[in-house]
């Protein structure tokens, strides 16, 4: 694996693999000293053009975890709020040498670009309403742990699908790993043609109940640029998780951050059936793996070291 | 493709049965003690001394076993199908203060042992390490000396020493191969 920057590159063994991995990473993180010596002397970039608590905590805490070294970019309070390009801070970034740039962007396509003027190996932490990757491997890690193997289990995803990175990677990769996956929200929520990626499609949560999981979605308000739903209020009523509609054997999922009140009612947020608190403890782990994954399982030895040179970004002047 | 065994079954039985009287020589205080196998076969045979030593002592000693993959030196330099297999360790039990017997199938360069001996101490801090090896083979890379050894084998760089557990591998025995074979 050279760069992770869509789920859907990975198989289903290509996927246990990883998460065999984090399995051992869970170990290390029991230990007195929960740290190992396995990415000494690497770097790791991360460059977040996006609001993130959970993604670019754990992906720092992953690397410092390893033992790499950490240079972490946030377009706020960077260049970038002075103008630069992507293009330019990812060739200022090169300059260190990163053996891995882990990019969160809100343009679909943004960690394929850096993974192209780059030498590095590209994690896409989020790429406009494109693909999360690593949500989706930290979610099935975490189902994994709770259920054991996905195939056959029905898992709904309710909510903003048409606005979510998350939707799509995940429903690639819990079909992928057997599941059968049902989405649900309102029409103008739900992009037209999902049928295809294999899933059943619905307007109701009439039929919750035949869920294993219910695997709630953010209302991305931020990206909404015309409004989608009447009001929130009025998508509550019809598309709120909450303890009436959540049977006590269902399991429950979000991404984070929650608008409690909004996809979801407190009282499921703080139930024993949700998963939230585990899906941040299981994205550590995850991520550990990927980094892992990336750079000491993969044949670095042989992957163009310099001769490259022509595809890097040339230097492209004009300072601020 | 020549093997000649230099272990049989019955010779590695009482070799690991003469490395379990030595340990418990050297270490009168069973209560100190722990024994720490490393992936994959050394674990296997720490838990045989594990058994050995708690006929000798009558005293269960604690036992865990050591993944080393994280702490190998090189990482990334193997294409990816000769990557070990990653086991999770298992050390439940308080190392600090303890005398830890590692194991290991064989010792060659040392640096799995270096490794073992790093990841060990991220558990805790040790009063003395021990290392107990069923065979040494020489051509050392690193200060490193086994506390108690099974055979001394004399052998090539080019040659390969083959361990086989009955739990793994369906017999007891070691073996060592002339040089690698050449497509044939």
């Amino acid at each position: 694996m050279k760069h992770l920057l869509s789920i859907a590159q990975l198989s289903q063994a290509e996927i246990e693999a990883i998460l065999d991995r984090a399995e051992s990473f869970a170990e290390v993180g029991r230990r007195d000293i929960k740290k190992v010596p396995t990415l000494r002397g690497r770097t790791v970039a991360t460059l977040f053009y996006e609001a993130s608590t959970r993604t670019s905590s754990s992906f720092e805490l992953a690397a410092k975890r390893l033992s790499a070294d950490l240079v972490s970019v946030k377009a706020a309070g960077s260049s970038v709020d002075k103008g630069e390009s992507l293009k330019d801070t990812v060739a200022t970034l090169s300059a260190y040498e990163p053996a891995v740039i882990v990019i969160r962007h809100p343009h679909a396509g943004a960690a394929q670009l850096v993974a192209d003027w780059s030498d590095a190996a590209v994690v896409n932490a989020g790429d406009g309403k494109h693909e999360h990757p690593s949500q989706a491997l930290l979610d099935v890690y975490t189902l994994r742990r709770q259920m054991g193997a996905l195939e056959g289990k029905r898992i709904w995803i309710v909510g903003d699908v048409l606005h979510s990175r998350v939707a799509r990677s995940n429903l690639i990769a819990f079909r992928e790993m057997g599941a059968e996956i049902t989405v649900c929200g309102p029409p103008a929520l739900i992009p037209r043609g999902l049928e295809q990626l294999g899933c059943a499609v619905t307007h109701s949560l009439d039929d919750l109940g035949e869920a294993d999981v219910v695997y709630a979605l953010r209302l991305q308000r931020e990206r909404m640029r015309e409004s989608f739903v009447p009001s929130l209020r009025e998508y509550a009523t019809h598309f709120q998780i909450d303890g009436r509609r959540l049977g006590p054997r269902q399991l429950l999922m979000h991404p984070g951050p929650v608008n409690r009140g909004v996809e979801l009612s407190a009282e499921v947020i703080d139930s024993p059936q949700s998963l939230i608190a585990e899906q941040v403890a299981s994205g550590l782990v995850v991520r550990m793996a990927i980094l892992y994954e990336l750079l000491a399982a993969g044949d670095e030895g042989s992957a163009p070291a310099s001769g490259d040179d022509a595809s890097r970004p040339t230097p492209i002047g004009q300072p601020a | 493709m020549s093997e000649t065994v230099v272990l049989a079954h019955d010779d590695l039985r009482r070799t690991l049965r003469r490395i379990a009287h030595e340990i418990a020589e050297k270490n009168p205080d069973p209560g100190s003690l722990a024994i720490v196998g490393i992936h994959t076969r050394g674990a296997l045979l720490a838990r045989r001394l594990h058994a050995l030593l708690a006929e000798l002592t009558g005293a269960e000693l604690p036992i865990g076993d050591l993944d080393i993959s994280f702490y190998r030196d090189d990482l990334g330099a193997k294409s990816p199908a000769d990557q070990p297999v990653v086991h999770a360790s298992h050390i439940d039990f308080d190392i600090a203060g303890q005398t830890v017997v590692l194991i290991d199938d064989v010792l060659y360069t040392g640096r799995t042992v270096r490794a073992a001996i790093d990841a060990l101490f991220d558990y805790g801090r040790p009063q003395r390490v021990q290392l107990a090896v069923l065979c040494d083979r020489g051509h050392r890379e690193l200060p490193i000396r086994p506390d108690y050894v099974g055979k001394n084998l004399p052998t090539s760089r080019e040659q390969r020493v083959n361990v086989r557990l009955e739990e793994l591998d369906g017999a007891d025995e070691v073996t060592i191969s002339a040089a690698v074979e050449v497509g044939a």
